[in-house]
C-alpha cells in the first residue's frame, strides 16, 4: 500500500522524530508513506471570519495539488493542526461552491492545472491505522507488547473538535487508547485528555501553558501515568518542553507520539525514532520495560 | 432607578460581530456551559457568557476585554453549546474588530530570541495569525 501525506512546517523541523518513526512504523506494516511532490504551509489555523476568503487559499491551494496534480482522492496528515486546518477548508468550500469558485480564480495563474474541484479527503494518519490497516492487524504485528506501561493517550483540540471534523466522539475520545491496547500497554483515562494544552500561547505568555499542562500532568501522574503519549506536534512542545521548564512538576512525565510506541513494540532502531530529541528523556522508562537501543530487548523486568 | 426600554442599543458592534462570524448572539440565554469548560477562565477577565451578554447590551467593553485575546479557539465551548452558538467564531469576530483597525496586538519586532527558542513554527503562524492583522 502507498500512501501520500503532506507533512507541514513542523513535521519537517521541530517534529521530525514523529516523521521518521511514522515512515518506519507504517513501512514495518507494509506501508509507504511517501511525501506530496509538491506542498506550502497550510496556514495552522483555520479563519473563523465569515469574510476572509484569503486565507483559505492556502490550504485549498495544497488540496488543489492533491487532486490536480497528483491525482489522488486521499492525503494523509500527521500534525493535528494541518489535519484540522486542511479538513475545515475543505468543507467550507464544499458546502460553498462561490467561495470555491472565488478561491480558484486566485489561483488561475498558479499553474496551468484546473481549479479544485472538492474531490479530497483528508485524512490523518491515526485514522489509516484505525479504518484501513485496522487495530487487530496492527496487534498480530507486535513484536514486543508494551507489557506493564502505563500510558495516558492525550488528543488536546484539533484531532476531536469541531465535532464536524473530528476523527472521534469529542467528549470520550478513544482511538490512540485502543492503539495503545493493541501494543499491549495499560491505558490510563481522564477527562483531561480533550482539554487544550495552552496552544499558541506558548509564544506569548507561557504562564497560560504552565496552568495547562500542571493541570494535565497533574491529573495523569494521579492515575498512575508513567507516560503521555500524543500525535500533535504542538501539544508535545507544550507537553514535553514546557513540562521541563516548569519548576512546579516535580516529577515529569516523558512524552511519545503514538508512532514512536509503535517503533518501540515493533523492536525499531531507537535512533530511527528519534527518542533522543525530547527534552524529557523518555528512554529510562523504555528500559524498564527492557527495550534496548537497537530495538532488541533485554530482561524484561516488569 | 432602572429604566427598561425597547431602544436597540446605540453601538452597532452586536451587527457587525454578528455578520464577521455568522452567529445568532441573541439566540444564548445565558446558561454558561461555554465558560464552565473553558480551560482558559483562570487568565480571562469576562468569561465567555459574560462576553455574549455585554455584546446583547451593545457594550463594547468586550473589544478591550484580555479574554478575546487569551481565547484559543480549542472550541470545547463551540461542541457543547445547546444553543449551537459558535463562541469561538464569536471571540474570532472581536479580535478582528480590532485587528482591522491596522492595530496589532502584539509587536513581532520586540519578541527576543530566548521567547522564540525551539518554537515550533506551528505555534508562531497560530499565534501571528491570532493577534495581528
Amino acid at each position: 500500500m502507498d500512501i501520500k501525506y503532506y507533512p507541514g512546517c513542523t513535521v519537517k523541523t521541530s517534529a521530525r522524530n514523529y516523521e521518521a518513526s511514522a515512515i518506519a512504523a507504517l513501512r514495518y506494516l507494509g506501508v509507504e508513506l511517501s511525501e506530496l511532490e509538491q506542498w506550502n504551509c497550510c496556514g495552522v489555523v483555520h479563519t473563523l471570519s465569515t469574510d476572509d476568503l484569503m486565507k483559505q487559499l492556502a490550504p485549498i491551494r495544497v488540496l488543489k495539488h492533491v487532486e490536480q496534480c497528483e491525482e489522488r482522492e486521499e492525503v494523509v496528515t500527521l500534525c493535528d493542526m494541518c489535519y484540522n486546518t486542511l479538513s475545515q477548508a475543505n468543507r467550507l468550500v464544499k458546502d460553498d461552491p462561490a467561495k470555491l469558485k472565488t478561491v480558484n480564480t486566485f489561483m488561475e495563474c498558479d499553474d496551468s492545472h484546473g481549479g479544485y474541484t472538492g474531490t479530497v479527503r483528508v485524512v490523518h494518519l491515526l485514522q489509516v491505522l484505525r479504518d484501513t490497516i485496522g487495530f487487530q492487524a496492527i496487534k498480530k504485528k507486535v513484536k514486543y507488547p508494551l507489557r506493564g506501561m502505563k500510558v495516558f493517550p492525550y488528543y488536546g483540540c484539533m484531532l476531536l473538535r469541531p465535532g464536524e471534523v473530528g476523527i472521534d466522539t469529542p467528549e470520550d475520545p478513544t482511538i490512540i487508547g485502543d492503539l495503545m491496547r493493541a501494543l499491549g500497554a495499560e491505558v490510563i483515562d481522564d477527562p483531561v485528555k480533550i482539554e487544550c494544552c495552552g496552544s499558541h500561547h506558548t509564544v506569548g505568555d507561557r504562564s497560560i501553558v504552565f496552568e495547562r499542562i500542571e493541570r494535565i500532568i497533574g491529573r495523569a501522574r494521579s492515575k498512575g501515568a508513567e507516560a503521555v503519549v500524543l500525535s500533535c506536534p504542538l501539544c508535545r512542545f507544550n507537553l514535553d518542553t514546557r513540562q521541563q521548564e516548569d519548576r512546579t512538576i516535580e516529577l515529569p512525565l516523558p512524552v511519545f507520539y503514538y508512532t514512536q510506541l509503535m517503533g518501540v513494540a515493533f523492536g525499531l532502531d531507537e535512533a530511527v525514532l528519534g527518542l533522543n530529541e525530547h527534552r524529557i528523556d523518555p528512554r529510562p522508562l523504555l528500559r524498564e520495560i527492557g527495550y534496548q537501543k537497537k530495538g532488541e530487548y533485554g530482561r524484561i523486568t516488569t | 432607578m432602572i429604566k427598561i426600554t425597547t431602544r436597540r442599543p446605540a453601538s452597532d458592534l452586536v451587527e457587525r460581530v454578528a455578520e464577521l462570524s455568522g452567529q445568532s448572539i441573541f439566540a444564548c440565554y445565558q446558561c454558561g456551559t461555554c465558560s464552565s469548560g473553558c480551560p482558559f477562565i483562570e487568565a480571562m477577565d469576562l468569561h465567555p457568557h459574560m462576553v455574549l451578554r455585554h455584546l446583547m447590551f451593545g457594550m463594547e467593553d468586550v473589544l478591550t476585554s484580555k479574554t478575546i485575546w487569551v481565547c484559543a479557539s480549542c472550541f470545547m465551548c463551540a461542541e457543547r453549546c445547546p444553543r449551537d452558538i459558535d463562541m469561538a467564531r464569536i471571540m474570532e469576530a472581536l479580535r478582528q474588530v480590532n485587528l482591522r483597525e491596522n492595530v496589532d496586538h502584539i509587536k513581532i519586532s520586540h519578541m527576543t530570541e530566548a521567547e522564540l527558542e525551539g518554537v515550533p513554527q506551528i505555534a508562531l503562524v497560530a499565534h501571528f495569525r491570532k493577534n495581528t492583522g
